[in-house]
C-alpha cells in the first residue's frame, strides 16, 4: 500500500476544499436556514407536530441527508472528472499507486467534506430548533456511511462522464428526486396508502428513515431495513468501483 | 551493464483496429540521452504512455531498471518520471502544491529540500507560490518538468518538449535537458525537429507507423551525414585517372567524363583547393562542379518514405 500516495491524493483534495472554506459552509448554512423559514416556519406553523416530533426538528435529518447526498456526490465525481478533463490524470496512472489507493484517497477527502457539511447543518439547525440525539453513535455511523457511500457513488459517476453534463445528469435527475420523495420533509404515514406503497421502492427513504430514527427513535421502516439498505448500498458502489479497477473502463486504453 | 530501459516487441492495437506499436523492440542506457525522432502519428507517444503505464499493450514487454512494467509496475513506474505533450496542469493550484502532489503520488516522503532544489534548477523557485494560470507557457513546461523530478526518477521521458516552443525556449530547454544528464538522469525525448536530436542526443531513434527503423549514434549518424560530394564533370572521357590523382580518393564514374570527390565538411582541411589546383595541372577541362549532402533530414525522409 502507497500511503504516501493515498495521503498526498487526500491532501490535496482537501486543500481545494479550504482554499474555498466560505463558500463550502456559507452556501449549506444559508440553505439550510432558508429550508428553516420555509418549511419551518411557514408550512411547520400549520402541521404542527409529526409523530410526536415538532415540525421543526422533524426535517433536520432529512436536510441533512440531503445536502450530504448531494454534496458527497458532486464533490467525489468533480474530484475524479476534473484531472480527466484537464489531463493531469496521466499523473495518477504513471504512478506507482493503484485504484485503490486512489479510490481511498479522492473517496475520503469527499467523504470528510461532506461529513463537515452536515456537521454544520446540524449546528445550525441546533440554533433554530431545540433537537434531542436518541442514538449519537448510530446517527454518527450513519451520517458517515452516507458520505462514504455517495462518496463512493460519486466517484462512479466522475469516471463514467465524459462530460459536463453528464456530471450533473445523475444527481440532478435521480438523487435530488429521489430524496426529496424519500421522506426528507415528511412521514410516510401521512401519504395517501399507493404513494406510500410506491415509496417503498425508494432507496433513500430507508437511509432517511434510518438515520431519522437515531434522532428520535422513530422511524417509517424498521432500523435493521435501514441498516441492510445503506450496507447493500455501500456494497453495490463497492462492487462497480472493483469492476472499474479490473478493466480499467473509461480510464485506461 | 544491463539497459535501464527494455522494450521486447511491443504492440498495441487500439479498439477499432487501429495499430499504433507494432512490434517494438528497444534498449536504452542509463545515463544516455536518445532522442526518439518521427512524423505526427507516428507512435511517439504512444510508446512512451506504454512504458509509463498510461496505455496498457496488446503484446510485448517493458522492463525498466529490470522491473516487468505490469508485473511490477510499483518498482518500475518508481523509476520513470514523465513528462508529458501537452501543458496538463491543475489551473488554480500554486506550483508548490502540484510538485509536492506528485512526489507524494510516487510514495515518497516529503522533503521539501528536495523540492527547493528542482524548482531553483528550473528557475522556477520564486515562482513556487504562483498559481499556474499566472505562468507563461514556458514555465507551464518547466513546472510539468520539476513534477516529473520531484520523485528522483532515474529515467525521465520528455514528449515533445520543445513542440510549438520559440527558438529562445527551445535552447533554454536544451539547456535544462543537458544540466539534467550532469545529474545521470537517462533522458529519452520525442521530437519532430531533426536539430533538435542533433544538438542534445548521443543516440538518435526514428520511429514511423508504429516501427522502429533505426537506432543509432548521433556521431555516426553525424558522420554520415557531414559527408559531402564533390560532382566534377569533365570535357575529355577520361578511362583511369592520372598517377597525380590516384592518391586523393577519387572515382570515376562510368561514363568517364564525371569525377566524385567525397570530403567531410567538418574537417580541418577539405582537400578541395589541392584537388582543383591538381586536376588544372593535369590539364582537366572542368565543365561544372555541383555539391550533395546526405542530411539527417534525407536518411530520415529516406527511412520513413520505405516504410510507408
Amino acid at each position: 500500500m502507497n500511503f504516501a500516495a493515498v495521503k498526498a491524493i487526500y491532501l490535496y483534495e482537501m486543500a481545494r476544499f479550504w482554499r474555498t472554506l466560505l463558500q463550502s459552509f456559507v452556501s449549506p448554512v444559508i440553505s439550510t436556514s432558508l429550508y428553516f423559514v420555509v418549511f419551518g416556519a411557514a408550512i411547520g406553523s400549520r402541521i404542527d407536530q409529526v409523530e410526536g416530533v415538532s415540525y421543526g426538528a422533524f426535517i433536520v435529518p432529512g436536510l441533512i441527508m440531503l445536502s450530504v447526498m448531494t454534496q458527497a456526490t458532486s464533490n467525489a465525481s468533480f474530484g475524479i472528472y476534473f484531472p480527466k478533463f484537464i489531463g493531469t490524470i496521466y499523473e495518477l496512472l504513471s504512478a506507482p499507486v493503484n485504484f485503490l489507493e486512489i479510490v481511498v484517497g479522492y473517496v475520503g477527502a469527499a467523504a470528510t467534506k461532506s461529513l463537515f457539511i452536515g456537521v454544520v447543518i446540524l449546528a445550525t439547525a441546533a440554533l433554530f430548533v431545540d433537537l434531542e440525539i436518541q442514538h449519537p453513535f448510530a446517527m454518527l455511523a450513519f451520517l458517515v456511511l452516507t458520505c462514504i457511500s455517495f462518496s463512493l457513488l460519486g466517484f462512479i459517476i466522475g469516471i463514467w462522464a465524459g462530460n459536463f453534463e453528464q456530471l450533473q445528469l445523475i444527481p440532478l435527475l435521480i438523487i435530488t428526486p429521489l430524496v426529496f420523495l424519500g421522506g426528507s420533509f415528511y412521514s410516510v404515514s401521512m401519504l395517501p396508502p399507493v404513494w406510500q406503497t410506491i415509496t417503498h421502492f425508494n432507496p433513500v427513504l430507508y437511509l432517511i428513515s434510518g438515520f431519522r430514527w437515531a434522532f428520535f427513535g422513530q422511524a417509517d421502516v424498521p432500523i435493521g431495513l435501514s441498516l441492510l439498505a445503506i450496507a447493500l448500498f455501500t456494497g453495490l458502489c463497492l462492487a462497480a468501483i472493483a469492476w472499474i479497477f479490473r478493466t480499467g473502463w473509461r480510464i485506461r486504453q | 551493464m544491463a539497459p535501464i530501459v527494455e522494450v521486447s516487441n511491443l504492440t498495441k492495437t487500439y479498439k477499432g483496429g487501429f495499430q499504433a506499436l507494432g512490434g517494438v523492440n528497444l534498449e536504452i542506457e542509463e545515463g544516455e540521452i536518445l532522442a526518439l525522432l518521427g512524423p505526427n502519428g507516428a507512435g511517439k507517444t504512444t510508446l512512451i504512455s506504454t512504458i509509463c503505464g498510461i496505455v496498457t499493450p496488446t503484446a510485448g514487454s517493458v522492463r525498466v531498471g529490470g522491473h516487468d512494467t505490469i508485473t511490477d509496475y510499483r518498482a518500475a513506474r518508481s523509476l520513470i518520471g514523465l513528462v508529458p505533450q501537452e501543458l496538463t496542469l491543475e489551473p488554480f493550484e500554486t506550483v508548490m502544491n502540484t510538485v509536492r502532489l506528485s512526489r507524494g503520488l510516487f510514495g515518497k516522503p516529503k522533503d521539501d529540500a528536495h523540492i527547493e532544489k528542482v524548482l531553483r534548477q528550473l528557475s522556477l523557485w520564486d515562482k513556487k507560490d504562483n498559481k499556474i494560470m499566472m505562468l507563461s507557457g514556458g514555465m507551464k513546461r518547466r513546472v510539468l518538468i520539476a513534477k516529473a523530478l520531484s520523485h528522483e526518477p532515474r529515467v525521465l521521458f520528455l514528449d515533445e518538449p520543445t513542440a510549438g516552443v520559440d527558438v529562445e525556449l527551445r535552447r533554454d530547454m536544451w539547456d535544462v535537458v543537458e544540466e539534467l544528464r550532469k545529474t545521470g538522469v537517462t533522458i529519452i525525448l520525442t521530437t519532430h525537429y531533426i536539430e533538435e536530436a542533433e544538438a542534445i542526443a548521443d543516440r538518435v531513434g526514428v520511429i514511423a507507423k508504429g516501427e522502429i527503423l533505426l537506432v543509432q549514434d548521433k556521431a555516426e549518424l553525424m558522420a554520415q551525414m557531414g559527408q559531402k560530394q564533390l560532382q566534377i564533370d569533365i570535357a575529355t572521357p577520361v578511362s583511369t585517372l592520372p598517377v597525380s590523382l590516384v592518391d586523393r580518393g577519387l572515382t570515376v564514374e562510368e561514363s568517364g567524363t564525371r569525377l566524385i570527390y567525397t570530403y567531410d565538411t567538418r574537417a580541418e582541411r577539405t582537400g578541395i583547393t589541392a584537388l582543383l589546383n591538381d586536376l588544372q595541372a593535369e590539364n582537366i577541362q572542368m565543365t561544372d562542379l555541383s555539391t550533395t549532402q546526405s542530411s539527417l533530414e534525407e536518411i530520415f525522409v529516406g527511412l520513413v518514405k520505405e516504410s510507408a
